[in-house]
């Protein structure tokens, strides 16, 4: 019998053949923590299982982002409790300003094709860019990881994303991710895995913001093949291929020839509209960051829209690189010299204001066009501000009129 | 009796914890009285030990914040009852020893407001003269949540479920 990619990466893992509706356990390649999350975790495996030291060190990451620097007192003292336990336990840490979690797992290549990373995020299905089974946990499921080296996961059925075309001038990577949320629904893809075909010629980090909205549609994975540039970047192993055999449970087939601007109104990420509808609505605050858009490639974009132009007085930018590495690459050419000029604000790589904890978090009246992942109620500040999700082209168009507005109307 | 609270249809995980509320954020709080602290202000404050939520399709999803469970556990919910639930938060309510239910009959049938006896350990769930079944979650995930969650689970037996 055929197997998905999925099944290929568990049966490995598992060390026999395994198919979607199986409980196996197994032993993750890695189990990541964050600042938001580490010390809880670190509670349950030391106080809670009574385990003092976790099973091996080379199985863990852990990466300070979710607010960094810290804003408060409690969250510095969060962050040197991390600190201190990577420094015990000889695990590695990333620290403030390296980075978002996901962005930095695959800069480093921790997270490789078919390996198993968990994380203490749920936009872990990010790393099924490189072909990694990546899928995110809670604090307990994690200080278990930790403890014992293994974790039980069932095997997910697959849904096959079947594309073909090309984008369209300045329809991109977000505008995808969005179309299938808009296709499979928030809940349309549940307890499964996607998987993206087509795309063989998408860039990785074309892929990074696709398969990081894997979660938004329930999916517990968002598989791309091993192929294209992730094939000549990492080597991939010999079991981990497309079977033509393999079964899927579903196929939504997206013609991206005619993929148009996407828009994800407030207040849920799969109440998406072409751009149209939307346009002309004021906003007060437009967010360029996050493990979806906040790498070189979508700082370059917004650089090319907002050169020689400058955002509206009403309008607050807020740029946050996804990583060192990606700041420092626009560094190196223009890139951030546009944005500032234009009168964008530059804040430390990390994630910044999208979970509405600091960095830019919105006030009642704030409405927000965020390069995000997330638009729930309350989700970057006040229960009442509204979040509309789009591309980084998109958000540098409307950072210059105010409203959101068409890239292609900006001359 | 336990009182119903009913929700609607993807109720995410920023709903039932918003992020700035945090143990994170705010390590002096109990996390439980920030359950619901946005949308329904009054449950935190209201909610009696042994009171079930009642919701529609993809309950918790969003962020896999284990801590939304944890404000639930703190505030003592005997149980959930929805048409379904998004996957990290299932786990985490697993784990943490949340009885969990799957039931069109008993969504479609209670109100918000109204009082009920829930009957675990018989499998079901009495309103006024009618009787509903709970229908129970796989094995796997009743061995757990019998003992009061994964961590128990795994000190009793040293292994994790249908593990040798």
């Amino acid at each position: 019998m055929g197997q998905t990619l999925s099944e290929q990466i568990l049966s490995h893992a598992a060390q026999r053949p395994v198919h979607a509706g199986e409980l196996v356990v197994v032993a993750p390649d890695v189990a990541m923590g964050h600042d938001s999350l580490t010390p809880s975790i670190v509670t349950i495996m030391q106080d809670e299982l009574g385990v003092p030291r976790v099973h091996d060190p080379e199985q863990i990451v852990l990466v300070i982002d979710h607010v960094a620097p810290a804003a408060t007192v409690g969250t510095a003292n969060s962050q040197n409790i991390t600190r201190r336990f990577a420094r015990d336990q000889g695990i590695r840490l990333f620290d403030v300003g390296r980075g978002i979690c996901h962005q930095v797992l695959v800069e480093e290549k921790v997270a490789r094709p078919g390996y198993i990373v968990l994380g203490s995020d749920s936009h872990s299905t990010g790393y099924g860019s490189v072909g990694a089974f990546g899928s995110g946990m809670g604090s307990t499921d994690i200080a278990l990881v930790w403890a014992t080296g293994r974790t039980w996961l069932r095997v997910p059925e697959t849904i096959r994303i079947q594309a073909s075309g090309r984008f369209k001038p300045w329809v991109e990577a977000k505008d995808l991710a969005l179309k299938i949320c808009r296709e499979l629904t928030i809940g349309g893809a549940n307890y499964a895995a996607l998987e993206y075909h087509g795309l063989e010629w998408l860039a990785v980090n074309e892929r990074q913001t696709v398969a990081s909205m894997a979660v938004e549609v329930g999916a517990k994975v968002g598989m791309f093949p091993p192929s294209g540039e992730v094939a000549e970047q990492f080597s991939i192993p010999d079991w981990l291929y497309v079977d033509p055999q393999a079964h899927y449970i579903q196929t939504l087939a997206v013609d991206v020839d005619q993929l148009e601007l996407q828009v994800a109104i407030p207040s849920s990420v799969d109440h998406v509209v072409d751009l149209p509808e939307v346009a002309g609505t004021p906003v007060t605050t437009v967010f360029l960051g996050t493990c979806t858009n906040g790498r070189y490639e979508d700082m370059r974009i917004a650089a090319d829209v907002l050169k020689d132009k400058k955002i509206a007085e009403t309008v607050r930018m807020i740029v946050t690189p996804a990583s060192s590495q990606e700041l420092k690459r626009a560094l190196a050419d223009d890139t951030i010299s546009i944005l500032v000029e234009a009168g964008a604000t530059l804040t430390a790589p990390g994630c910044g204001m999208c979970m509405g904890r600091h960095q830019g978090t919105l006030g009642d009246d704030d409405v927000c066009l965020s390069t995000g992942n997330r638009n729930f109620k309350g989700r970057m500040g006040s229960p009442s501000s509204l979040i509309y999700l789009a591309s980084p082209a998109v958000a540098a168009a409307t950072a210059i009129t105010g409203k959101i507005t068409d890239p292609r109307q900006i001359s | 009796m336990s009182r119903v609270w009913k929700f609607g249809s993807d109720c995410d995980t920023d709903q039932i914890v918003p992020g700035r509320y945090a143990p994170y954020m705010r390590p002096n709080d109990d996390v439980g009285d920030a359950a619901f602290i946005e949308v329904r202000p009054e449950f935190a404050k209201t909610a009696k030990p042994g009171d079930i939520i009642v919701a529609g399709q993809n309950f918790g999803c969003g962020s896999s914040r284990e801590y939304a469970v944890t404000a639930l556990k703190r505030r003592q919910i005997g149980a959930i009852v929805a048409l379904s639930y998004a996957r990290i938060f299932f786990r985490n309510s697993i784990n943490l020893g949340i009885p969990l239910f799957e039931s069109p009959e008993i969504v479609d049938s209670l109100q918000d407001g109204d009082e009920v006896t829930l009957d675990i350990p018989n499998h079901c769930l009495i309103a006024g003269d009618k009787v509903y079944q709970l229908p129970p979650l796989p094995k796997f995930a009743q061995e757990i949540v019998e003992v009061g969650g994964i961590v128990p689970y795994v000190k009793e037996h040293g292994r994790f479920p249908g593990e040798k």
